[in-house]
């Protein structure tokens, strides 16, 4: 008892970035365990990538005019698919209720694994993506553009994502209600950052849509958290 | 003052004073629609552009509003519920989520048929008829999630913490529709926007909106009441009530 | 001063008739179809209180009988 209590004590925030950093931990830990939960968001974005010349024409003059569009629409739909699992692991067997528990703020645990989800999940994406713009005839200039703003808008989308995944969790059926759900409030992350893309291939200023991407990931990362950590409780205690 | 909140909030309370108010809002509902309908469809004049399909603005307008303002009804609600743990608050939210789609669905299809006189085609990607997809697809998502919980309490908050996360993204997503239909579509003719309308023309459209906000309190109010018995039917005054009648 | 001048000229809509009373009558139809759900609502679930109060005094009433 002593000993737990003095190791609390060491730090002033009463353990907060202990506890933050052991779940983050154990959360990368978890996933990079079950490789196939991390790269199927990553196959999935490659496959819808291919469907795409197949299904229209592999005209690259066509493709390359869509490309930011595909690219972002693909990656997105990739972190909705991952969405599902970012609690349901934790909720069956019970560890999302002691994090409940812990005397941490729920929020911020919450945050710790959307973190983890992001690392993850959109990070590989957005690193993948100009491999992809490869395929699409992407105009060369605008790789460095496209990864940034996956970087930045899919930590929006782990956040906005994280809110339906906590309020589907209890829900047998959650995956199709949660696309519902989340699908709309994605629409803003979209439209700047295949504007950011566009503008990029089009050669003007980008800064601003990337701005307003980061603006939205501020706005998020506030918010968002609050948010989570109040759908999870009405998940568990429901 | 708490005592006053505390009894139009509870859900006897509410039923009581509810049967009080909604026969005079049902009233100027009736009065203000039929006045503006007759007034719109009759003796307004004709656009010197659109014609007479510009009549369409006097249900389109007044639907587009309320379908914003019921979201924003829906979030208010749910703050309601979710701080003060007011039961009534959330069976109004329950009411009024179907019909603010509904309304929604009024303000696309006129605004779609409105569309094929004007732009020659059913759907354009026009910023507002955009913004008014997505917030269709809200409220549909709000239903669905209600609906999902066998649990209702649970349901209730749930729909309620994404309706609050809702009514937060509407500004965003409604401005960043706006950027990027300027971007995709310069200076296209949108419908609804006409640099200055006749008082004749405006003044109907006036009376239609406001009639509409009226149908939908009184909508609300006897939907909330029907709520209330069903929910509180166990309740002994519920039971009286029945009994008494 | 009225807009048209006779009821033909006026259910024409100067050529848009069509799409003037379409979006009109889906307006009308569902206010008026909220209206008429709402208060078949109501006599619905009075219906079924009533229901439910008058099985439960015919269940007290069989018990008292039983008991004596």
């Amino acid at each position: 008892m002593r000993e737990v209590d003095l190791a609390v004590l060491r730090e002033p925030g009463g353990g907060l970035v202990v506890a933050w950093m052991a779940t983050l931990r154990r959360d990368l830990m978890l996933r990079l365990r079950r490789r196939s939960e991390v790269m199927n968001p990553l196959v999935f974005f490659a496959l819808v990538i291919t469907l795409f010349p197949l299904g229209i024409a592999p005209k690259a003059d066509l493709l390359a005019t869509i490309a930011p569009g595909l690219l972002w629409v693909a990656a997105l739909l990739a972190t909705l698919l991952s969405m599902d699992s970012l609690f349901r692991a934790d909720f069956d067997d019970g560890s999302l209720e002691q994090l409940m528990l812990c005397p941490q703020p729920l929020a911020l645990m919450a945050l710790a694994k959307v973190a983890g989800h992001w690392l993850l999940t959109g990070l590989p994406l957005a690193l993948m993506a100009p491999l992809l713009g490869i395929l699409l005839s992407l105009p060369t200039g605008s790789y460095g553009v496209l990864s940034l703003s996956l970087a930045v808008g899919s930590a929006s989308l782990s956040l906005v994502g994280a809110i339906g995944a906590a309020l589907t969790v209890g829900l047998v059926r959650g995956g199709v209600l949660l696309s519902l759900l989340v699908l709309p409030l994605y629409i803003p992350v979209l439209i700047f950052g295949t504007g950011a893309v566009q503008a990029a291939v089009a050669g003007s200023d980008v800064a601003p849509h990337l701005a307003i991407l980061g603006a939205m990931l501020a706005a998020a990362l506030m918010l968002a958290p609050w948010a989570i950590a109040a759908s999870l409780r009405i998940s568990i205690n429901g | 003052m708490w005592r006053i909140i505390h009894q139009f909030g509870s859900p006897k309370g509410f039923y009581d004073f509810s049967a009080r108010l909604q026969p005079w809002f049902w009233a100027a509902a009736v009065l203000l629609l039929l006045t503006g309908s007759l007034w719109g469809l009759l003796y307004a004049p004709a656009d010197y552009q659109q014609g007479d399909s510009f009549r369409i603005i006097y249900v389109h307008v007044p639907a587009a509003l309320l379908a914003q303002s019921a979201f924003v009804g829906l979030a208010v609600a749910a703050v309601i519920f979710l701080v003060w743990k007011i039961k009534v608050a959330d069976m109004a939210a329950s009411v009024m989520a179907p019909f603010g789609a509904a309304m929604t669905f009024v303000a696309l299809f006129s605004g779609a048929v409105w569309g094929v006189p004007t732009w020659g085609t059913w759907w354009v990607w026009d910023a507002r008829l955009t913004s008014m997809l997505i917030l269709l697809f809200l409220f549909f998502g709000i239903i669905a999630l209600r609906g999902a919980f066998t649990h209702r309490d649970s349901g209730s908050r749930a729909a309620s913490v994404l309706a609050i996360v809702g009514v937060i993204n509407i500004p965003i997503i409604k401005y960043s529709v706006e950027w990027w239909n300027t971007l995709h579509q310069p200076a296209t003719f949108s419908v609804t926007e006409r640099p200055s309308m006749p008082a004749e023309m405006w003044m109907p459209l006036l009376l239609m909106v406001l009639g509409f906000y009226c149908f939908f309190i009184a909508l609300t109010l006897m939907r909330t009441r029907n709520e209330i018995l069903r929910r509180e039917s166990n309740k002994r005054w519920v039971r009286e009530l029945v009994r008494g009648q | 001063m009225m807009a048209f001048d006779s009821v033909s000229s006026f259910l024409a809509m100067g050529g848009y008739a069509p799409y003037v009373w379409a979006a009109w009558g889906v307006t009308l139809a569902l206010m008026v179809g909220a209206v008429l759900h709402a208060r078949a609502e109501r006599r619905w679930l009075l219906r079924d209180l009533h229901r439910r109060e008058r099985r439960q005094a015919n269940a007290a009433v069989g018990n008292n009988s039983n008991a004596s």
